[in-house]
């Protein structure tokens, strides 16, 4: 790409130290004599560019920062080469000040503190966030005829219906694992009918509720964030705001509606589905009849297992919603808000999901449904 | 003046025999269009026609069912996609400005310059950044803000800085001048002729702006009917009986900004000191 760039230092006794340039001084040569330049220690009176073939605005602005440091001429510069050089000039701005970093130990305390009074604030606000949902909704029962019909059953489709597939595969398959596992487990002690028991409980009250909740996050949490940011992003929401729609009104509260009454179809469904798996397996392996691990299950699975469960259900789909859409909401500027606030969105919904089931371990042992 | 005759009679870009198609429809059909170096080059057509399609065609981001295109005598659609070394000679402007959303304005100059030349030390690289967001008439301290900190047409001066980044010889612009006030507007011409005579740029511009054609372009192309039905000076333009060309150029619109254009070519030649324009070659 044409002659590398170059230059010499000359001492001449009339006007002092000359700098010559050489060569193309463009864009795709400059790299390796731009330190080389740096390292001229003598004060140069003159810049001579007769030897210069080819030069861009690179090129341009170095020669401008040279004569600029060293206040000295630039001679023998080709029309076009002066017209770059003063376009460059008139465009140099000095060097900006970039913003001080702080010391290690400062960012780091610093950080911690800042992500402490982030807890502390970021709960408030989806506290209240929470608060404007209870008021929209407060506001369509009393006023029916504003509430979002299509857009709720269209979230219902996306967030139960279509999930029945994969919920029902993957609960089919954990019905199966804890039947398979539970009965290696289980011929240890000879106890392997315990299974039954085994199976219908741990469906029942923990696993069929928590891998669904698990399974909306994953699928809709994540898909209300960045739903909700995109629109935020692309001024959707604000302009909802302009015409008077409330945004709670007609995006958050179809989707936390819809997540709240398909939790409880799905973790239902999941339940039943597991529990259909650990028949089979305890069919095909342990040639218990299908119809002796359905009255087992009604002998030792106590009710108030099943009640657990579906407690347990809504009240996580509104965890799961609250989080999407809160999340969704809170998107500005660009696009890799968007991912971050999804990313956001589907492990705090999860983090929330597991304490509170913690909670209600505790809780419903307390009572008395242990 | 000869030399610069000669010099224009050199084909930029050439492109002959495009077709483009998405499915059954028909974008472009055996288009021929030559631009030549060191001249602004306007493309018009209706919405639909295609404008786009052809840039991105010529940038190499659609390719064509049939067609040659070459720029500054390289094959476009014979190279690879790791064949680089033109696309280092040329820059775009995307209609939104397309900055990267997640980099300051000096970043997003910068990322070419560190794509295409490592060897340039980052010192120098935020120099150049700096000089180049200067040089597109965006104020110093934009080069440090982000993206969705700028306003609309300061985000089209930061597109253009970055397109600019590797001083190419070829500037592609898709509607610089939409959606800015007519005021940005006018000055976003006359820093796109400032450029393009300082750095002996060719620049391909779509636009749907009358005064931008009329202001800065030195031949206009007009897309109809999947083909270019005409190039030229506008009152080469004019002189053609093409509907949409009188109606483009002869609608209310039009003509006020013919009227406006003749305004200040009067002005100029009563102090031609003053005079900015280049005016049209005949």
């Amino acid at each position: 790409m044409g002659a590398p760039a170059d230059f010499s230092v000359e001492e001449r006794s009339d006007t002092g130290a000359v700098l010559r340039f050489a060569g193309d001084l463009n864009i795709a040569t400059i790299g390796p004599i731009d330190t080389r330049l740096k390292s001229v220690d003598q004060t140069l009176a003159l810049i001579d560019m007769s030897d210069v073939g080819h030069i861009d605005t690179v090129g341009a602005w170095i020669v401008h920062r040279l004569a600029r440091d060293h206040g000295c001429d630039i001679v023998n510069l080709s029309e076009s080469g002066s017209r770059l050089v003063d376009a460059v000039g008139k465009s140099d701005a000095g060097e900006l000040e970039r913003p001080h970093r702080p010391n290690v130990v400062t960012r780091v305390v610093g950080g911690t503190g800042e992500g402490v009074i982030l807890a502390f604030t970021s709960m408030l606000a989806m506290l209240s966030f929470f608060g404007s949902i209870v008021r929209a909704m407060l506001a369509q029962a009393a006023n029916p005829r504003r509430i979002r019909w299509a857009a709720t059953v269209r979230h219902f489709e996306l967030v139960g219906a279509s999930a029945l597939g994969i919920v029902g595969l993957m609960s089919f398959l954990i019905g199966i694992v804890i039947a398979q596992q539970g009965a290696v487990q289980l011929r240890q002690f000879g106890a392997e009918v315990f299974t039954v028991n085994l199976v219908g409980r741990l469906t029942l009250r923990e696993l069929g509720v928590l891998m669904t909740a698990i399974m909306v996050a994953g699928r809709s949490g994540s898909a209300f964030a960045a739903q909700i940011g995109t629109m935020k992003l692309t001024e959707e929401v604000d302009a909802m705001r302009t015409i008077g729609v409330s945004p709670v009104e007609a995006l958050v509260l179809p989707r936390v509606a819809a997540a709240v009454l398909m939790m409880i179809l799905l973790a239902f469904y999941a339940m039943i589905v597991a529990m259909a798996g650990g028949a089979f397996l305890l069919w095909a392996t342990l040639d218990l009849p299908i119809a002796t691990f359905i009255v087992r299950i009604q002998e030792v699975v106590p009710i108030h297992d099943f009640y657990v469960g579906m407690i347990k259900a809504p009240v996580f789909g509104l965890i799961i919603a609250l989080s999407g859409c809160y999340q969704g909401m809170q998107v500005r500027g660009n696009a890799e808000e968007v991912g971050a606030r999804t990313t956001a969105a589907v492990v705090q919904g999860i983090f929330m999901v597991i304490v509170l089931d913690a909670f209600f371990a505790v809780f419903f042992t307390e009572i008395g449904w242990g | 003046m000869s030399a610069a005759r000669q010099k224009e009679c050199d084909v930029a870009i050439r492109i002959t025999g495009l077709t483009n198609s998405f499915g059954e429809d028909v974008v472009h059909e055996d288009l021929s269009l030559d631009v030549f170096h060191g001249e602004i080059l306007g493309v018009v057509g209706g919405s639909g026609t295609g404008k786009s399609v052809l840039m991105r065609s010529i940038i190499g981001l659609q390719v064509p069912d049939t067609g040659r295109i070459e720029v500054l005598g390289e094959s476009i659609l014979d190279g690879e996609e790791e064949d680089v070394s033109i696309r280092s000679r040329w820059g775009v402007l995307f209609q939104g400005g397309a900055l990267f959303s997640t980099l300051t304005v000096a970043e997003n100059v910068m990322v070419p310059l560190a794509e295409f030349y490592p060897e340039i030390n980052s010192k120098l690289r935020r120099e150049i950044a700096l000089y180049k967001i200067a040089l597109s008439g965006l104020p110093a301290d934009a080069a440090d803000k982000y993206p969705s900190e700028l306003s609309g047409g300061m985000k089209k001066r930061a597109g253009l800085a970055r397109a600019l980044a590797l001083d190419p010889d070829v500037l592609f612009l898709d509607e610089p001048t939409a959606g800015l006030d007519p005021i940005g507007a006018a000055r976003f011409d006359e820093l796109t002729l400032e450029l393009q005579r300082t750095l002996g740029l060719t620049v391909f511009l779509i636009t749907h702006d009358l005064d931008t054609l009329h202001e800065i372009c030195d031949r206009v192309a007009v897309l109809a009917d999947r083909k270019v039905i005409a190039i030229g000076t506008i009152p080469e333009l004019l002189a053609t009986d093409h509907p949409w060309i009188q109606e483009y150029f002869n609608g209310p619109r039009g003509r006020a900004a013919a009227v406006s254009h003749a305004d200040e070519e009067r002005r100029q030649n009563r102090f031609p000191a003053q005079s900015k324009s280049r005016g049209f070659k005949s």
